[in-house]
């Protein structure tokens, strides 16, 4: 179990104030302008040697997105955006960041912004954290009082951050549509390139971080790369909050090293699988955009980046949604098409179209009212969807519902020979809508 | 997609206006941005009318906030419908949100959505009291807390059916509750069993500033020490590209059906011909490079400016184009395949000529020709079939001589200077 002193989020769970005093007790905020004078390379270089992916879902190195930015600005301001729209199904960890330790993310605010020569970042907040709003806002309030933050601040690099927040739409998840929600339009994912690090926010370099990965920074700073490097694994390095949801008798957050194995995550902090290890049918190891791993293959395997993705799965958020054996499958993952059939923008056709046609027939699956033949349609079309979209979300679709027919096709199958053999007045409908 | 309408006209209000003390909240909304760039003050503004209209927001609300921004009413039409927190139709006092995606899902949303479909009948209607309305949505991000509601601002956690008609009730009789979770966490701490985070040291203060160590004792010697981690960590990422390949398209950490076989790394451990970086580079058109991608290219460009500037001095097997196999002695190779062409022991006049002049001849093989003792253009023009089969042999080219001429470059090139 990673020990207390290596835990980046002290106040996870909102025992302790979230108050400045506190949390310049806890840390936070303690020698940022020593930092700072150690200079943009340095600061640049040392979140490279942490090792630190980013925390969003993706894993893409943080130290490279950084340095991606412009090192000069051609006349053209430079911008932060720190991605706290928070709705991947299954993750609920920046929701405890910004409510119980908010100045982590506000050091790491100025922190980040000062690496990538941003005067200015906005945190875009999913619009129904109201309460997390509020507590961030009044965070901000209190660093731009005790100047710490602002245009005349202790540390002498001016910098203003702002909270803005949305009104609930997961795809503002996505980088390029949060920007341009944040710019006041639909929620649309932009073509890249041009990439947010030469065309961002009203058209400015603008690099879009999460949460974690933002307020990990300080942190990581003070006690040096090669610290966090040291937790975990090669190539999945450090801390990670996991949110383990479902099935298990204490679902909770928790901060752990990258690379616990699913049983020890389960047992040490959520007080054991309900109904003990051999009630487990899967697990949802990234958020709902990954697919399942079953029991036999995720109950001992190691929680990083690398690993699940040679299960075919991903680590994504490391939200850990775990279902048990009284867990109708089927009609989860067409839960999950649902999901995504609601929260498709209707940019691209495959998209627009194609979830809710995968959530139609998986619908008809749960019953068992399909034709057998119809799977590998589905199938099919899932590989028709992922790729062929602006942004990832036509992948996220189609992925869970993969990961269903490859580990849960006689399932599928049963339920369908099931229905079949019993007497209907209807024909049994195939795939046409 | 979820289809959104505005409400029917009969239930729309004659006109909105921002009450005195929302129009200086708006205004200090608007000057959160740029000179300009007001428009992105429209999801807070027309939350805030929402707010100001009972919880829903009328089309004349959506008017005024276009208005007020300078945008057109269709593009703040376009934001109110496509955002699923406007709620476009009258609600109840108390507007109930089910989560109702799969981790709630799979701890019991189904029996409150049961439960809530009992008691305030089908989903978007206002009950007969107008206290209620409900929906389910998705996803609300409060996992660890499922099943979960969200009622107007406010999110309750931990609900099974019966707890929530409890609330329901306190809720419509006026009686303070409790928000968040209902069974007594104070968060998503694992209940009343929290294990980690309990070293009072991280919350006295007494470990502030124990990081600054680190760079007392780093101080002196700094350079050398920095210099040196940084060549390990140059060797370790060689010597790692080889044992653990990485894909030539990074798909972001997620995971793929596709085996990734076309990584220069895999070419390179599987003993092929790495491709020529020219022929990767056209396919990434990202700005995003990847950093071995970008550092392979560093390094070419580098070892090109070398072998331009610099004197031949010792051969070397890198550079994409002109490979060697190591394997056996090239002068035994060619002899096997043709005669060697005769070499003079030093250039006329002690003025070569630059082969690389001939299409097909880079710097190596230029050098390697003048280690043969072929220094000028006649020489090449003079080869006889025998002669370019042995060169070909030597310099691993067969084939390649005849087919790119060089016999023919070489004699105008001859010509040319007379």
């Amino acid at each position: 179990m990673l020990a207390d002193q290596d835990r980046i989020f002290t106040n996870l769970y909102g025992l302790h104030s979230p108050d400045l005093d506190a949390a310049q007790k806890r840390g936070a905020w303690d020698g940022t302008k020593f930092l700072l004078d150690m200079g943009r390379d340095w600061v640049i270089d040392e979140m490279k040697g942490s090792g630190l992916r980013g925390r969003g879902g993706a894993g893409f190195p943080t130290g490279l997105k950084w340095s991606f930015m412009p090192k000069k600005s051609d006349g053209r301001p430079h911008y932060l955006v720190v991605n706290a729209d928070e709705s991947e199904p299954g993750t609920c960890k920046d929701r405890e960041i910004m409510r119980h330790d908010p100045h982590l993310l506000i050091e790491g605010c100025l922190i980040a912004s000062f690496a990538m020569a941003a005067h200015a970042c906005y945190i875009y907040i999913r619009g129904e954290y109201v309460a997390e709003k509020h507590a961030l806002q009044r965070a901000v309030d209190e660093a731009y009082a005790a100047k710490l933050v602002g245009k005349d601040n202790v540390h002498g690099y001016p910098f203003d951050i702002y909270v803005h927040h949305g009104a609930g739409a997961y795809i503002c998840g996505e980088e390029t549509a949060l920007l341009e929600s944040l710019e006041g339009k639909k929620g649309m994912p932009r073509l890249k390139p041009p990439f947010p690090a030469n065309m961002g926010l009203y058209g400015c370099p603008t690099t879009v971080n999460n949460v974690e990965s933002i307020a990990v920074a300080g942190t990581i700073l003070r006690r040096g790369g090669a610290w966090f490097a040291g937790l975990g694994g090669k190539n999945n390095t450090g801390t990670k909050l996991f949110c383990v949801s479902g099935h298990v008798n204490k679902p909770c957050n928790v901060e752990e090293v990258m690379g616990i194995t699913f049983r020890e995550l389960v047992d040490k902090h959520c007080g054991g699988m309900r109904g003990g290890w051999d009630n487990l049918l899967c697990s949802i190891p990234g958020g709902s955009s990954v697919p399942l791993v079953p029991a036999e293959q995720i109950i001992d395997a190691k929680m990083d980046f690398d690993t699940l993705k040679n299960l075919g799965s991903g680590l994504g958020t490391a939200a850990v949604i775990v279902l048990d054996r009284s867990t109708d499958i089927v009609s989860a993952i067409a839960r999950i098409s649902y999901f995504y059939k609601h929260e498709s923008c209707g940019q691209c056709t495959p998209c627009r179209e194609g979830t809710g046609w995968m959530w139609r027939v998986l619908t008809r699956m749960a019953q068992g009212r399909a034709q057998r033949r119809e799977i590998d349609m589905l199938l099919e079309v899932t590989k028709q969807i992922e790729g062929h979209t602006i942004c990832a979300l036509g992948d996220a679709a189609a992925w869970p519902v993969q990961g269903l027919i490859r580990h849960f096709r006689p399932e599928i199958e049963k339920r369908i020979a099931q229905y079949s053999a019993n007497p209907h007045s209807d024909a049994i409908p195939m795939a046409a809508e | 997609m979820a289809n959104r309408r505005l409400a029917p006209a009969t239930e729309q209000p004659r006109d909105f206006a921002f009450s005195e003390e929302n129009a200086a909240w708006a205004q200090g909304q608007i000057e959160k941005y740029p000179e300009g760039r007001q428009a992105s003050a429209v999801i807070p503004l027309l939350w805030k009318a929402q707010e100001q209209n009972g919880g829903w927001l009328p089309q004349k609300a959506i008017e005024a906030v276009a208005d007020q921004l300078g945008m057109p009413h269709i593009r703040v039409l376009e934001v109110a419908t496509f955002y699923t927190m406007f709620a476009l139709e009258p609600v109840g006092r108390f507007w109930i949100q089910l989560c109702g995606t799969v981790p709630c899902d799979a701890c019991g949303a189904r029996e409150l959505k049961a439960s809530l479909q009992e008691r305030l009948g089908p989903a978007g209607h206002v009950s007969a009291d107008g206290n209620f309305s409900w929906l389910e949505v998705e996803c609300l991000g409060a996992c660890c807390n499922a099943p979960m509601v969200q009622i107007n601002q406010d999110y309750y956690e931990d609900l099974t059916p019966e707890s929530l008609n409890t609330l329901l009730d306190d809720l419509a009789a006026g009686r303070p509750v409790k928000i968040g979770s209902q069974t007594g966490r104070t968060s998503s701490e694992p209940k009343d069993s929290v294990a980690t985070l309990t070293d009072a040291t991280l919350f006295d203060g007494s470990r502030v500033g124990a990081w600054r160590k680190r760079f007392e004792q780093t101080h002196d010697g700094a350079d050398s020490g920095e210099e040196a981690t940084k060549k390990d960590e140059a060797a370790s990422t060689e010597s790692r590209a080889r044992s653990e390949p990485k894909p030539a398209h990074p798909d972001a950490g997620r995971a793929t059906e596709r085996p990734a076989s076309d990584a220069p790394a895999q070419h390179a451990a599987d003993g092929k011909e790495p491709k020529g970086y020219a022929d990767v580079a056209t396919g990434e058109t990202s700005a995003a490079k990847p950093a071995e991608i970008a550092a392979a290219d560093a390094k070419a460009v580098e070892e090109d400016r070398v072998l331009r500037t610099e004197p031949p001095q010792q051969p070397v097997a890198s550079g994409a184009d002109d490979a060697v196999s190591e394997e056996q002695d090239p002068e035994k190779r060619a002899d096997a395949a043709g005669t060697r062409p005769e070499g003079r022991s030093a250039a006329r006049d002690d003025r070569p000529d630059d082969l690389t002049l001939i299409k097909g001849i880079g710097p190596v093989n230029h050098r390697r020709l003048n280690d043969l003792g072929i220094w000028h253009f006649d020489q090449v023009a003079a080869w006889s079939a025998e002669e370019v089969a042995w060169v070909g042999a030597y310099l691993a080219f067969p084939g390649r001589i005849d087919r790119e001429n060089w016999v023919g470059q070489a004699a105008s090139l001859a010509a040319k200077k007379g």
